[in-house]
């Protein structure tokens, strides 16, 4: 019962209650979250409403080989995730801090891949401005959203993996309680990246391509 | 029988336990509490100071639109102060304005709670919302911001050669405060009442609260990407409103009144918690459909989401559209009716008296009416075209955002004062403040619906001579409206060093926050206060109050 105490926190008196409370706050933040991922989808449908030729063309672009390798990564990584958060609650402690570390292991691999990806495109001219590869219009359009929204996703991508890290770091030295939410909030934010992702990957890598 | 002197448990502690404000001394002690209390005190402080600067900046465009004629500031500075008015006045004062000081302050306390769900993140929200204000400081102090506060494309993006980014970094750093606060406050409500505390016991005040945070969490991250979108045209040349290569500038509109027709929601919705609280403790009467109060805070948060494309009628949007957004703007009048109704029925057969908090209060609801209706010209489509973007528009907002939230504002200012800091001010100077700051506002709004509809357009350094006669009104007012701004201050913090002792519950109002010592201990309560009653106990059902008496029949910890 040590470990529960560790976990405890103002203003709390319990430790279920605290984790529904954790619970609760980040499905309120994720909420935000759809909201700002949806302002950018808002304008990809009305991008492709104004310009379908265009956004058809500009989508033949993107490199579905790094999208789709990219795609069940991060798939993995949830799955990794998942197993951690369980684990987490089991009190099983080797496994918890496995599923993490394979968590921030294929965010990585995510990462590297996007890297690849963007030195790609930009090599192939796709980023927007002068000397742009495509000539019709809503294609810069579709690139811009292209490079914000991969942008962002890639930024939460990168907080989720700094969490992550120090968790598992904590969680070594035996300073993370296994009862701990973090673990349960961090997974909830990590699959909505995920979700995110799986938004993205049609709307970016599949349209033209039927 | 006034039925007043049933005996309860003390909540209060002793007072030698010492408060919150005597829980530390050092400065580093505040910069790092998470107190919700404390917090309330640090967002109390950076907001007066950004008040003043946003009111400095109108001070000198009221000055130079004494005459027709620019005279003392060029063209590009009156855009550049007009710009800082609003950005500071909205982001940094009136949206954090009543949820972030007395939210913060009041709603552990009115619900029994020790603190806000996550502490930690409270005072986190704090350094976000100060950093974005160093951000739009620093867009100042570098040479200012031209765009208006609306950061219209394409001006914004491509042809305003003043600090966009920096002004828009501030503000997208300062949505996330607001969005940790709005998380917090719902966690707060979900999950800390206190024993007994149901859903339908809630003060209004704090019901007022969890309907601006829906409108926080779920309209904030709107407004944050679309300004990352406008950094990402400006600054890295990535085309999305740009027409030049098929983006459409209207669909930036359509994002930024998704998320700024509910802020003004956010700015009203708490100021309607407040003046409900006011009214029904100065006028000992329990508040006139509770039920109803809460639905219309609710509606009035739901069906605000669903009506900005009423900023866009002259916009060249579908025609079809506009009638669809006109009507739905006439809807959420309908709440917002039900509670004013509602106050005027709850003052009926009241023992109403007037102390400077529901003075303030019976201000508001003189100047959200006229604000409100006002609000339904510019709802319907035929006289929109009219008066839209002129001073008619900023008339009617102001007396919402000025009027309404500024005076609800004051008005818990005075309530809750000897609560925060257990001093009383000085009623006299008090009532007169409110009083001129009353004349004061309509003295410098008034002439501007004239103005308006006459055809002056907002946003304009200079004036056809036939005008002039309004501005030296309007601006005249001004003075009266800042001289009511800076009594305040002065008998406030006089009243910290020789105020009387408040005791724990001046005005004889119901709610737990009443039921601890003033100032309250660094946990509120040293028991957790178990709730028995409805929260408006101020006279027996079917009975009405005892003329002249100030106890109240049942505190909310009292059973009937």
């Amino acid at each position: 019962m040590s470990e529960a105490a560790g976990a405890l926190r103002e203003p709390w008196h319990s430790l279920s209650r605290q984790r529904e409370a954790a619970a609760f706050g980040i499905w309120l933040f994720l909420a935000s979250e759809l909201l700002f991922f949806g302002g950018m989808l808002l304008c990809y449908a009305v991008c492709r409403y104004s310009h379908p030729q265009g956004f058809l063309e500009a989508a033949r672009q993107t490199n579905i080989v790094f999208g789709t390798v990219n795609t069940l990564t991060l798939l993995t990584s949830s799955f990794c995730m998942a197993i951690a958060s369980e684990s987490g609650k089991s009190g099983l402690r080797r496994l918890a801090i496995g599923g993490l570390a394979g968590t921030l292991m294929l965010g990585f691999v995510f990462l590297v891949i996007k890297g690849l990806e963007y030195r790609d495109d930009i090599s192939q001219h796709l980023v927007p401005g002068a000397g742009f590869a495509l000539p019709q219009l809503g294609a810069q359009l579709f690139f811009s959203l292209y490079w914000m929204m991969t942008g962002v996703h890639a930024l939460h991508l990168t907080v989720g993996m700094i969490i992550i890290a120090r968790l598992v770091l904590v969680g070594i030295r035996r300073e993370l309680p296994l009862t701990s939410p973090e673990i349960q909030v961090t997974a909830l934010y990590w699959h909505l990246v995920d979700i995110i992702w799986i938004i993205l990957y049609p709307l970016l890598y599949l349209g033209g391509r039927a | 029988m006034s039925g007043a002197t049933i005996l309860v448990r003390p909540l209060t502690p002793v007072p030698e336990s010492g408060n919150y404000l005597t829980a530390g001394r050092t400065i580093w002690s505040w910069l790092t509490s998470t107190d919700h209390k404390r917090i309330a005190i640090l967002y109390a402080i950076s907001i007066t100071v950004f008040f003043f600067i946003g009111a400095a900046a109108i001070a000198v465009i009221r000055f130079e639109l004494l005459t027709p004629t620019g005279q003392y500031i060029s063209d590009d500075t009156y855009n550049k102060l007009f710009t800082l008015h609003g950005v500071v006045m909205v982001w940094f004062f009136l949206i954090p304005s009543i949820p972030n000081t007395f939210g913060n302050f009041l709603l552990p306390l009115m619900i029994g709670a020790p603190d806000v769900a996550f502490p930690r993140l409270n005072l986190f929200s704090w350094y976000l919302n100060i950093a974005g204000g160093l951000f739009t400081l620093y867009a100042v102090i570098a040479g200012g911001v031209d765009t208006g506060w609306t950061f219209y494309t394409p001006f914004s993006t491509m042809f305003s050669n003043s600090h966009v980014l920096a002004a828009a970094a501030g503000v997208f750093v300062a949505g996330f405060s607001s969005i940790a606060t709005g998380v917090n406050f719902i966690a707060t409500i979900h999950m800390l009442r206190t024993e007994g505390m149901s859903w339908m016991r809630l003060p209004l005040f704090v019901w007022s609260l969890y309907a601006t945070s829906l409108v926080l969490i779920l309209a904030t991250p709107v407004l944050a990407v679309t300004l990352l979108l406008i950094v990402a045209e400006r600054w890295l040349g990535l085309p999305i409103f740009d027409p030049a290569h098929g983006g459409d500038p209207l669909l930036f509109q359509h994002l930024f009144w998704f998320y700024s027709h509910p802020a003004v929601y956010i700015m009203i919705l708490p100021a309607m918690g407040v003046v409900t609280e006011v009214i029904t403790c100065f006028a000992r009467r329990r508040v006139f459909g509770y039920d109803f109060m809460v639905y219309a805070l609710v509606a009035i948060a739901g069906i605000g989401f669903f009506v900005w494309g009423h900023h866009m009628f002259v916009s060249g949007q579908s025609p079809y559209a506009s009638l669809v957004f006109s009507f739905l703007s006439f809807v959420v009048a309908v709440p917002s009716a039900i509670k004013v109704f509602n106050w005027t029925a709850t003052l009926y057969r009241g023992s109403v008296s007037f102390e400077a908090p529901m003075l303030y209060a019976l201000g508001f609801i003189g100047l959200f009416a006229i604000g409100g209706s006002t609000g339904l010209f510019l709802a319907s489509i035929p006289v929109d075209i009219q008066v839209h973007d002129t001073y008619f528009v900023i008339a009617h907002f102001h007396y919402i955002m000025v009027g309404g939230s500024v005076s609800a504002f004051f008005a818990a200012l005075h309530y809750w004062w000897p609560k925060i800091t257990g001093k009383l001010y000085d009623e006299a100077w008090a009532r007169f403040a409110a009083i001129l700051m009353f004349f004061g506002f309509n003295f410098t709004f008034f002439p501007q619906f004239v103005l308006g509809y006459l055809g002056n357009p907002r946003r304009y350094h200079v004036y056809p001579p036939q005008f002039q006669v309004f501005h030296v009104m309007s601006s005249t007012g001004a003075s009266v409206l800042a001289a009511a701004y800076l009594l305040p201050p002065i008998y406030l913090i006089w009243s910290m060093r020789w105020g009387r002792a408040a005791g724990d519950n001046p005005w004889g109002a119901t709610g737990l926050e009443w039921r601890t010592s003033s100032p309250p201990p660094l946990h509120n309560f040293l028991n957790p206060p178990k709730v028995e009653q409805q929260p408006y106990a101020y006279h027996p059902e079917g009975r009405g109050p005892v003329p002249g008496s100030r106890t109240p029949y049942r505190t909310q910890d009292q059973p009937s």
